[in-house]
């Protein structure tokens, strides 16, 4: 028989996300939104007004005489350990004790009859304090001696010392700034007593397991007795990677506490005062090359921003070092990380996870390259791509899917690079007021956590005997259309129609001991885990089936909406039904972890990645040299996501991450006053791109022809991550633009983010 | 005087009667704790995101007019005699999508989601103002609602086929403006409004004489037009700003006068109400004036409460006193009209005694000259200023007769550029001119340096405002096309 009809919403096509509709109408739930038990209470943090400070007294009792108020919580109050460190390093704090780290660090919690009332009251706090000296800033930090919040690593190849004997060799400093999530829902946690030690806790965490482990932790505990739930989160983008465990553990313990309902929500200045961002770096480079503009040896130093405790920069801060070739072989190299201690919040994952601010370093020194050799950068990148020289990354890894060449080449033609970049030139010979520039830059991200562990993953897949499917797995859905995505996967593994699945929050309960959704890896290891389910079930049905119907397996398929037994066509909830009366199990567990990688940092050896995403983009801009002002006028991007599960929703991805990542390089500044507290804490002071920002034109195109050659969920890539980088090419075309007031005759040697403030000081320096 | 002690207005076409109503209660909290309509999100509770975007219809002298604003600084007490929309109103009693949310949905315009109901309200008040709009009119419409996933281009697609899913004609809320109207108009007796939730107190005066007697019994009373500002006050610093007068709903403050010799805005004149006829008088302003914070804050906002907070970094005073505006204060039956530039005094002092309020702004008919209008910010749209300057400059036979130039965020008032007129004037009309004049800005301002720029930039740009002004004025091309 020919197949003519295929299932709704398979694999590699393009699907809604599955709460589209519930997001326009408002239906859709968020924490906040869940119905509250008659007594609910509300906890609020109170923080340190003051960067560094010996605590000498903290007074609560005008917090705890507060009318509406039910008590307060302190370290003293905290019955297991007074830690929230996801790394373990026990240093993290959930109420400071004796010394004040930063500004906005949480010293207590309020819990009263109504949110209003604990947030007023919370501000009743009488905090003695003796200041010490503090220091918000990374190059400050070090001068003062600062220490690293957690060992760094270095990453050796080669021998640099014979490579920087290169004819030319440039040395420079570029400061990257870092970035708040600004998701638009903020940090919130909502906790419920149970019977025993029990506690249920309602959370917008990216991490549910290891929220349940920490307030496990805090609470004295077995983290069977902590049930962690998320249905979906308004944006998390690494922000509640680890930085929810102090609102889920603060709410489970008021909750247990006070026997009653309890939710914590920061109102948007604390969130971004107390919670972490990306990190900040300042990279010293030193840049070896021949005439030719091949690279021969780089030696470089990431020191970051790390904030008052470890969290998770010391991966953070390796990420950076793993992405600090982007995609270009380094013949000699030596990469030092230097993870420093700051008074300022701790900095955590934001999308690219260090990586960016690696692969900027990389650009900058092929901008230092193409401007001293009077070339156009671009030349310089190709001349310096992984496969004309050597293969090896600086952390002995073998690129061996590096589909860049082709890639770049796709782009160059189809956006007209060579002819746009002869009319910027003619255009900017003509001295006006206005100066454009363009630029096209290649984007290389390694898929895989570096925590090699954390490269596994769980699902439990159940089918009802009415033929129904309850799908259930580790990831968490933050908008990215992970549980669309895995539910495509398990529609394609039964053959049935997608919205014959139901997808349900993601709960402790159900899938122990899961990592992070993080990395880019949700749909990578949520899908391979989610069909390893699938499979099992499949297998089991077709045991059955060749018994019952005395056929080989081969002769059961699963067809659109039915199952084929031997030329017998039975529909596939008829086939359910009977295969629940023959008792075939109806269930599975499904288990994936991810092939082939290894890592030993001690030596800065391994195969950290199972794969490589690719991608590249062009940027045209106009600067007005008068204000430093500008505008992005177009941009092409052309991105590698393997085969595409769900191509609609990974273009989605591509241009979202390409908006966030132009924010975090131009408008998105964080700054600290002199006396260490964050000036830019909410979207009055800082700001993210609106509409009117993004590129007047924007074409944004996947690679159709690409496949991952690793055999990963239907040969896609992830796609989370890697397009973050592409808008490197808008702040090179404005360094461009730049560069033309001196005749391109000196690197840029823009700051980011790219201001127009920076822009317009640039443009001063350059002019003398 | 009769006072009603409660607050009457409709929501999503229910009439709703409020007795215990704070000063500092927000539309956001009524909605979402005490309604559990929680389709509207809390993003910032500062006006600056939009999640909260609702639509409130109010009655003006064109009819029934719906407007995007935020739910997070609008306080309830301000509410009365209008209707309230949420996005749970949308769907309509059959419960198919509306075609705002089915182009959403068709065009994947949500990701998380938690944006996503205030950009539906936003484009849906965009939607029966505008059916096809272009994409300038959606980036405008949209400058108050951020969204952190999309990149906002599958919104932006949304929004431009909004009308191939329906007509905004067929919506109900059009179907419905007959008797909505009607609804609202029962709703007004003419009464003073006088409520408290036992703590605090909110007062909305019958009219402008109402008003004066208010403020004649509580002269330390908070004004409050717009909420744009005062709503931060509460939501950010938790201030008690009982007794809170609201002047928004009262008709006499929200005239628009046009004389012939100035155009008089009463004080709760929005933004929004003034733009054209601003425009009209002086069009190098209409660009100006949607680069003033976001959609839904000029819906809210008042040129009287942007004047009347006397902050250094408003939008409108520094163009308005280049163009020669004049303020009347009244207070009780007694008026006085001066200079715009005399009102700011210094930092968080203006010229307004206790019991005085800003009554009007005057803002002069245009005779000739060369304007300009500029705004500094790190971002284009919905940021505060770095810099903001208004340049009037008056020719005869080729020299400068007149100079007025004045800037915001140089000092600690909105300021005029007095060393930089003076080397302006009397000189030709030339590039010479007007480079003297950046170098005299030295003499008129030390700026400061904070999270929105140096004082070496906001100078630095200053003076290049006054190049820019003459390449511009002499024909160059000195400006981005989309500043």
């Amino acid at each position: 028989m020919k197949q003519t009809v295929s299932i709704q919403g398979g694999v590699h096509t393009d699907l809604h996300h599955d709460s589209a509709i519930k997001h326009v109408t408002g239906a859709a739930e968020y924490c906040d939104d869940i119905a509250e038990p008659v007594d609910t209470l509300h906890a609020y943090l109170g923080t340190s007004k003051i960067a560094h400070a010996r605590i000498k007294s903290i007074d609560l009792g005008a917090v705890r005489a507060a009318p509406g108020v039910v008590g307060v919580l302190t370290a003293r109050d905290i019955p297991g350990v007074n830690d929230v460190s996801p790394t373990g390093r026990h240093d993290e704090p959930v109420f400071a004790t004796d010394t004040i780290e930063f500004w906005g660090q949480p010293l207590f919690a309020v819990v009263a009859e109504s949110r209003d009332i604990a947030r007023r009251a919370a501000e009743l706090a009488v905090v003695e304090t003796e200041a010490l000296a503090h220091e918000t800033d990374v190059a400050s930090a070090m001068d003062a001696g600062y220490p690293h919040v957690t060992d760094p690593l270095k990453l050796e190849r080669g021998d640099v010392r014979e490579g920087q004997k290169a004819p030319r060799r440039i040395k420079g400093q570029m400061r990257v700034g870092g970035q708040d999530h600004m998701y638009l829902e903020g940090h919130i946690a909502f906790a419920m007593p149970g019977e025993d030690e029990d506690v249920i806790v309602h959370s917008s965490t990216q991490h549910p397991s290891e929220a349940q482990h920490m307030v496990a932790h805090v609470l004295g505990v077995p983290s069977n007795a902590v049930v962690v739930n998320v249905r979906r989160m308004g944006g998390g983008f690494g922000g509640k990677e680890s930085q929810m465990n102090l609102f889920c553990a603060v709410a489970a313990l008021a909750a247990k506490t006070w026997n009653r309902a309890v939710k914590i929500r920061p109102d948007r200045d604390q969130d971004m005062e107390s919670t972490g961002k990306r990190h900040d770096f300042l990279v010293d480079y030193d840049v070896a090359f021949d005439e030719t503009g091949r690279i021969q040896a780089v030696e470089g130093q990431f020191a970051a921003r790390c904030g008052w405790t470890s969290d998770l920069s010391g991966p953070v801060t390796d990420r950076a070092l793993f992405h600090a070739d982007n995609a270009y072989y380094y013949p000699h190299v030596r990469l030092t990380s230097r993870p420093m201690k700051t008074n300022t919040v701790s900095n955590t994952a934001f999308r690219g996870f260090g990586g960016p601010q690696g692969v900027i370093a990389a650009e900058r020194m092929i901008e230092e390259i193409a401007y001293d050799l009077g070339r156009d950068p671009l030349e310089i990148r190709k001349a310096n791509f992984y496969g004309i020289h050597g293969d090896v990354t600086p952390y002995h890894q073998t690129v061996e899917d590096n589909i860049l060449p082709r890639l770049v080449e796709d782009l160059e033609q189809d956006c007209d690079y060579q002819a746009r970049r002869a009319a910027v030139l003619a255009q900017n010979a003509k001295g006006g007021i206005i100066r454009k520039g363009l630029a096209l830059t290649p984007v290389k991200f390694g898929i895989s956590f570096t925590a090699t562990w954390y490269n596994q993953a769980g699902s439990l897949v159940h089918i009802y005997n009415d033929g129904s499917i309850m799908l259930n797995h580790g990831g968490t859905e933050m908008g990215q259309g992970l549980n669309t995505k895995v539910a495509q996967v398990v529609a394609d593994a039964f053959q049935v129609d997608f919205d014959r699945i139901k997808i349900t929050r993601t709960t402790t309960e159900k899938v122990p001991n899961t990592s992070a959704t993080a990395a880019s890896s949700g749909t990578d290891l949520n899908g391979m885990a989610a069909l390893n389910a699938c499979d099992q079930i499949k297998a089991r049905l077709v045991d059955w089936a060749v018994g019952r119907w005395n056929v080989t397996p081969d002769e059961v398929q699963f067809h659109p909406n039915q199952v084929n037994i031997g030329g017998e066509v039975i529909a596939f909830n008829d086939f359910i039904k009977m295969a629940y009366m023959a008792r075939v199990q109806l269930w599975a567990a499904g288990f994936y972890k991810t092939p082939k990688i290894h890592w030993d940092r001690e030596k800065g050896m391994g195969r950290p990645f199972y794969y490589f995403a690719y991608g590249a983009a062009a940027a045209e801009v106009s600067v007005d040299t008068l204000t430093g002002e500008y505008s992005v006028d177009r941009v092409d991007v052309l991105h590698d996501v393997g085969k595409s599960l769900n191509p609609v929703l990974d273009k989605g991805q591509v241009e979202g991450a390409f908006v966030q990542g132009m924010g975090w390089l131009t408008t998105e500044e964080l700054w600290w006053d002199d006396a260490g507290r964050l000036r830019t804490h909410a979207p009055s002071t800082y700001k993210i791109p609106l509409a009117s920002d993004v590129p007047r034109e924007f074409n944004v195109n996947l690679a159709d022809w690409s496949e991952n050659r690793e055999r990963t969920i239907k040969r896609s890539k992830a796609v989370g991550e890697p397009p973050f980088m592409l808008p490197i090419c808008v702040f090179e075309a404005l360094g461009m633009a730049v560069a033309s007031v001196k005749d391109y005759a000196e690197c840029p040697r823009l700051d980011a983010p790219a201001t127009p403030e920076r822009v317009l000081m640039a443009i001063e320096r350059l002019r003398g | 005087m009769q006072t009603r002690d409660e607050i009457r207005f409709l929501l999503n076409g229910r009439d709703v009667a409020v007795q215990a109503v704070g000063a500092g209660d927000t539309l956001l909290d009524f909605l979402r704790i005490d309604r559990r309509l929680t389709g509207t999100k809390e993003g910032c509770a500062e006006g600056d995101c939009g999640a909260c975007t609702v639509l409130v219809g109010r009655l003006t002298p064109t009819g029934l007019r719906y407007e995007a604003v935020n739910a997070c600084i609008r306080f309830l007490a301000s509410l009365d005699g209008c209707h309230v929309v949420t996005v749970e109103y949308l769907q309509g009693p059959d419960g198919r999508l509306n075609p705002v949310q089915q182009a959403m949905v068709e065009h994947h315009g949500s990701q998380c989601g938690f944006c996503t109901p205030g950009f539906v309200m936003s484009l849906y008040s965009l939607w029966m103002e505008t059916a096809r709009p272009t994409a300038q009119e959606v980036e405008t419409a949209i400058q108050g609602n951020l969204c952190r996933c999309t990149g906002y281009a599958p919104i932006i697609r949304a929004a431009l086929a909004i009308n191939d899913y329906g007509s905004a004609g067929a919506d109900h809320l059009a179907r419905e403006r007959a008797s909505v109207t009607d609804r609202l108009m029962a709703l007004r007796d003419g009464r003073r409004v006088s409520v408290s939730d036992g703590t605090s107190r909110a007062i909305l005066p019958a009219d402008v004489d109402d008003l004066a007697a208010v403020l004649a019994e509580a002269p330390g009373a908070t004004i409050v037009a717009g909420a744009t500002d005062v709503g931060l006050w509460v939501t950010k610093q938790l201030r008690d700003i009982s007794p809170a007068v609201f002047i928004g709903q009262i008709d006499g403050l929200r005239k628009i006068d046009r004389r012939d010799d100035g155009v008089v805005l009463g004080a709760g004149v929005t933004y929004t109400d003034a733009q054209d006829i601003i425009a009209e008088d002086y069009p190098h302003l209409a660009a100006y004036w949607d680069r003033i914070a976001g959609w839904q804050v000029r819906n809210m906002g008042t040129i009287g409460g942007n004047i009347a907070n006397g902050s250094p970094i408003g939008d409108t005073p520094p163009v308005l006193i280049a163009l020669g505006a004049t303020i009347t204060l009244r207070r009780g039956g007694e008026r006085r009209t001066l200079p715009l530039e005399a009102f700011f005094v210094d930092y968080g002092k203006q010229d307004r005694s206790a019991g005085e309020f800003v009554e009007s702004v005057t803002v002069p008919r245009p005779r000739g000259g060369h304007h300009a209008a500029y705004k500094i910010s790190k971002r284009r749209d919905e940021d505060i200023s770095s810099v903001a300057a208004g340049f009037n400059i008056q020719v005869e036979n080729g020299v400068i007769a007149s100079a007025r130039v004045a800037f915001g965020g140089m000092a600690a008032t909105p300021k005029r550029a007095a060393a930089a007129e003076v080397a302006l004037e009397g000189q030709p009309w030339g590039a010479p001119a007007f480079e003297a004049a950046a170098r005299a800005l030295t003499s008129d301002f030390t700026p400061l340096s904070d999270m929105r720029a140096t004082s070496e930039y906001r100078m630095k740009v200053a003076q290049n405002l006054f190049r820019r002004f003459w390449l511009e004025q002499s024909g160059e091309d000195a400006r981005l096309k989309s500043a």
